[in-house]
C-alpha cells in the first residue's frame, strides 16, 4: 500500500483531500486551530495576516455557490488572494484535460488549490501531479469525500457537546451519494464516537457499509432512539423519483425529520444539515427552525475550519 | 532453416513430458532428429515450452492505432513468448464484416509475427441487435464470435445468435455481464467502493448473466466459451455447468489472479479493469479454479491505452492493462502458489487454450508447428515502462519484480525474438 498521499514525510498535513485514513493528532490540530479563528470571523476587524502574499485557486469543476464562497471568504479572511475559476463552463467544455489545465494555473503560481470535481479520487490525481510547495484541498470529490465539510461537522459536534467519547450520532438519508455522509463518518469513527448510526432504505445505502464502522437502521424511529446528533442528508431532485425512491412525499413519511420523531432522540439532541435543505422533504420546518437546529451555526463554524486547513497546509 | 535446439528443460503440456532433451525443427515444424542443422540454440538451463497462445489480445487495429499497432504489440506477443494470439473485435470498426477481417489477417501475416487469429462480432457494431454474416466472416478467417466488452442486453437477440451459431458449429466467446446491473458501474461493487465513493458493479451482474448463458446454452446446444470470469459465484456456476457436460469452457485474466479491488489504493487508475477486481474471497477462489480445471485457461486480456486515457480520475480512465509480456511471468507465479509442476502451469497458456481455438499448435510432437518458446523461468526482472515492448505501459504491475524472461521465441521454425 503507498503512503497515504495527504501526509508529507514527516506526517504533517501536506494535502486535505480525506478525512480518512488522517491521524486523531492531525484531527484535533484541525479542530484545535479552528477554535481560535471563531474569535477572529466574531471581531471587527476579520482578518489575519497568515496567507498574505499567497494565491489561492478555487478550482470548481462542478458547479457550487456555498462552499465556493465559505472558501472565498476563509482564505479572504487569512489575507491571500483569491482567484475563483468556475471550470465547469471553461476549459473542461474546451476539451483540456484536467492535467493541463491544473499545470497552466500552476504555472500562475498558485498555492493551494481547492477542488471540487464531479469524479472520486480527482483531487488525489490532481495531488499527485503538483508541485511540492503546492497544496490541494477537496472542496467535494464525485460521492468519495467532502473533508472540510465533515470537519465543520465535527466542530459544530464538539462545540454543542464537548466530547466525543459517549455520543450516539445518526446519519438520515441518502447515504449512496453522500460525500458528506462517508466524511464525516470516518471522521467520528477515528475521534473515538461509539455508535455511529445510519438510517436509510437500502436502495440509498451502498454495499458493506457496515465496514465503515456504522450501525445500518431502515426504522427510523429505531434510529434515532436515545440520538445525540442528528444529522440530515440532502436529497437530490434527481433522486425523489425512480428505481431508488418512489417520491418526496413518501421519503418524508419515512425519513422526514418531524418533531415526533425527534421526541425518541436525546432531549438535547442537536440537529444539522449540510445545506441546501429541502424543507418537506427531508425535514420539517419546524425542526430547521426549532430549538435543537444548530443548522446555521454549522455555516458559521465553517468558515473557521476552511481557514484552519488552508492555514495548516500552507504552513507544512 | 533447420535448428536444432540443444539440451534444454522440454516441457510439452499436452503428454506431461518433461525432461532434457533436444528439439529439432525443419519447414516450419517439428521434426525427427537430424544432422547439419542452419542453426544451433544452446538451450541449457532454459525451458523449451510450446509457444503461448493467448485467447484475448486487443492489438488495436483498425481504429485506434495511436494506442498501439499491429507492428509494437505482435513485438510484445513475441518478446513474451505468444505465438497464437485471439483478438476480440471491439476494434473501430468492429471486426463485423469479411474485408476488415481480411486485411487485418493480411497485415498480420505480411509482419510474419505471431500468429493472429481474429474473432468476428457476433452482432453488427457490437450492437446486439442483428446478427453478422458469420458464415462469410468464418471463410475470411474467423475462428470464433464475440461481442468483446459489450453486453448483449436482449436476451431474445443472445437466444437467436446462439441458436444461429450452433446450427453452422460456429462458437460464440462472451462475456457474461448482465448489462443493466453493471450500468454505469466502475469498481466491484464492495467495502472498497463504498469507501472510495466508486459506482460498483454487484458479483451478481456476473452471475445473473451466466445463468442466462448456460439456460441458454443448454437449450440450443451453442458451444459457448465464457470469457474473462471476475467472481467465485460464477466459478461454481461453471463447475455445475460443467459437471452436466454442457459444451462450455471459460478463461481468467492474469490480473484477476493476483489481484483484488483492494489494489485499487488511493485510485490508482492502472487498476481500472473489465471485468473490475473483485473481492480477495473471489480472487482465491478464481486462482483455485484455474488450478482445478474449472477454468480451462490464462488470458492476458492486453488492452494497451495511452497514457492519457489512464492520467484521469478513476471513473473516467480508461479500463485495461497491457499484457502479452506479463502472461508467462504470472502464470509461472500463479503456479508456484499452488505448487503446481511447469507442465499443468503451462498447459493453462499452451495445450488448453489450443484446444478451445481448434489449432494444432501448444504441443511439442512431430509434425506440429514449431512455434516455441524457450525461457529461463527463473530470470528476475522488473516491470516497467522501459522493459516493455507494448506500446501500452499501463499495467497494475509496475514495479513489481517478476521472474520468467523468454530468451528466444520461434513461430513456424522461424526465429523471431532474441532476448
Amino acid at each position: 500500500m503507498q503512503r497515504n498521499p495527504q501526509l508529507n514525510p514527516s506526517g504533517e498535513l501536506q494535502h486535505l483531500l480525506s478525512i480518512e485514513g488522517l491521524p486523531r493528532a492531525v484531527l484535533l490540530q484541525i479542530l484545535d486551530t479552528a477554535e481560535s479563528f471563531v474569535g477572529v470571523t466574531e471581531r471587527e476587524v476579520k482578518k489575519v495576516p497568515l496567507l498574505r502574499g499567497k494565491s489561492v485557486f478555487n478550482l470548481f469543476f462542478e458547479p457550487s455557490t456555498r462552499t465556493r464562497t465559505t472558501f472565498e471568504i476563509a482564505a479572504k479572511r487569512l489575507s491571500a488572494d483569491v482567484i475563483n475559476l468556475n471550470i465547469a463552463v471553461s476549459s473542461a467544455t474546451k476539451g483540456e484535460s484536467l492535467l493541463d489545465t491544473v499545470a497552466n494555473l500552476s504555472a500562475m503560481q498558485a498555492d493551494i488549490f481547492v477542488v471540487r470535481h464531479a469524479s472520486s479520487g480527482a483531487p488525489f490525481l490532481i495531488a499527485r501531479h503538483v508541485k511540492p510547495h503546492e497544496h490541494v484541498v477537496n472542496a467535494g470529490d464525485g460521492r468519495h469525500a467532502h473533508p472540510t465539510q465533515g470537519l465543520l461537522d465535527l466542530f459544530t459536534i464538539r462545540h454543542y457537546k464537548k466530547s466525543f467519547g459517549e455520543l450516539t450520532v445518526a446519519i438520515v438519508g441518502d447515504i449512496l451519494h453522500s460525500r458528506v455522509a462517508r466524511s464525516l463518518i470516518h471522521g467520528l469513527t477515528t475521534l473515538g464516537v461509539p455508535e455511529v448510526r445510519v438510517i436509510a432504505p437500502q436502495t440509498l445505502l451502498p454495499a458493506g457499509v457496515e465496514a465503515l464502522g456504522v450501525r445500518v437502521f431502515h426504522d427510523m424511529l429505531a434510529g434515532l432512539r436515545g440520538a445525540d446528533v442528528i444529522v440530515m442528508l440532502r436529497l437530490q431532485n434527481e433522486r425523489m423519483r425512480g428505481a431508488l425512491l418512489p417520491s418526496a412525499q413518501e421519503f418524508f413519511k419515512h425519513y422526514g425529520l418531524t418533531e415526533e420523531k425527534l421526541s425518541v432522540a436525546h432531549r438535547d439532541a442537536i440537529v444539522m444539515h449540510p445545506g441546501p435543505m429541502n424543507r418537506g422533504v427531508e425535514i420539517d420546518s419546524t425542526v430547521a427552525d426549532g430549538p435543537h437546529s444548530v443548522i446555521l451555526p454549522q455555516v458559521t463554524f465553517g468558515i473557521a475550519v476552511r481557514m484552519a486547513v488552508m492555514s495548516i497546509v500552507a504552513g507544512n | 532453416m533447420r535448428i536444432h535446439i540443444r539440451g534444454g528443460r522440454v516441457i510439452d503440456p499436452a503428454t506431461g513430458r518433461d525432461a532434457v532433451a533436444d528439439v529439432y525443427t525443419a519447414e516450419g515444424k517439428i521434426a525427427e532428429e537430424f544432422g547439419k542443422p542452419d542453426r544451433v540454440i544452446d538451450a541449457k538451463g532454459l525451458v523449451v515450452a510450446p509457444g503461448f497462445i493467448d485467447l484475448a489480445a486487443r492489438l488495436r487495429e483498425p481504429g485506434f492505432e495511436y494506442k498501439a499497432t499491429l507492428e509494437s504489440e505482435l513485438d510484445a506477443a513475441l518478446a513474451g513468448g505468444v505465438t497464437s494470439l485471439a483478438c476480440p473485435p471491439d476494434t473501430d470498426p468492429p471486426l463485423d464484416e469479411p474485408g476488415l477481417v481480411d486485411m487485418l489477417r493480411r497485415r498480420a501475416k505480411a509482419l510474419s509475427r505471431a500468429r493472429v487469429y481474429p474473432i468476428g462480432a457476433l452482432t453488427l457494431k457490437l450492437q446486439g441487435e442483428a446478427l453478422t454474416e458469420m458464415g462469410q466472416l468464418t471463410d475470411a478467417g474467423c475462428v470464433a464470435f464475440s461481442q468483446g466488452n459489450v453486453p448483449i442486453s436482449d436476451t431474445q437477440v443472445l437466444w437467436r445468435a446462439l441458436q444461429y451459431a450452433a446450427t453452422f458449429g460456429y462458437r460464440v466467446w462472451l462475456r457474461a455481464e448482465d448489462a443493466a446491473l453493471a450500468k454505469g458501474g466502475v469498481a466491484h461493487d464492495g467495502e472498497m467502493a463504498t469507501r472510495l465513493g466508486l459506482p460498483g458493479i454487484p458479483g451478481f451482474a456476473e452471475t445473473v448473466a451466466l445463468g442466462t448463458l448456460i439456460e441458454l446454452v443448454r437449450a440450443t446446444g451453442a458451444r459457448v466459451h465464457v470469457c474473462r470470469l471476475s467472481t467465485a459465484s460464477a466459478v461454481e456456476l461453471m463447475r455445475r455447468a460443467k459437471a452436466e457436460k454442457l459444451p462450455l469452457t471459460c478463461d481468467v485474466a492474469i490480473h484477476h489472479l493476483h489481484l483484488s479491488d483492494m489494489d485499487l489504493g488511493y485510485f490508482d487508475s492502472q487498476c481500472r479493469l473489465e471485468p473490475p477486481l473483485r473481492s480477495q474471497r473471489d480472487r482465491d477462489a478464481l486462482s483455485r479454479a484455474a488450478a482445478d480445471g474449472v477454468i480451462d485457461c490464462l488470458v492476458s486480456d492486453h488492452t494497451p491505452v495511452d497514457e492519457d486515457g489512464k492520467h484521469l480520475p478513476f471513473a473516467e480512465a480508461e479500463p485495461g492493462a497491457t499484457g502479452l509480456e506479463l502472461l508467462l511471468p504470472l502464470a509461472l507465479k500463479w503456479g508456484e502458489a499452488h505448487k503446481l509442476a511447469l507442465a499443468p502451469t503451462l498447459a493453462r497458456i499452451t495445450t488448453e487454450p489450443a484446444r478451445i481455438l481448434g489449432v494444432e499448435a501448444g504441443r511439442i510432437a512431430f509434425g506440429a508447428p514449431a512455434d516455441l518458446a524457450i525461457f529461463d523461468p527463473r530470470a528476475p526482472f522488473q516491470v516497467s515502462a522501459q522493459t516493455l515492448k507494448s506500446q501500452g505501459k499501463n499495467t497494475p504491475f509496475l514495479g513489481y519484480e517478476l521472474s520468467g524472461r523468454v530468451r528466444f521465441t520461434l513461430v513456424a521454425g522461424n526465429v523471431v525474438h532474441e532476448g
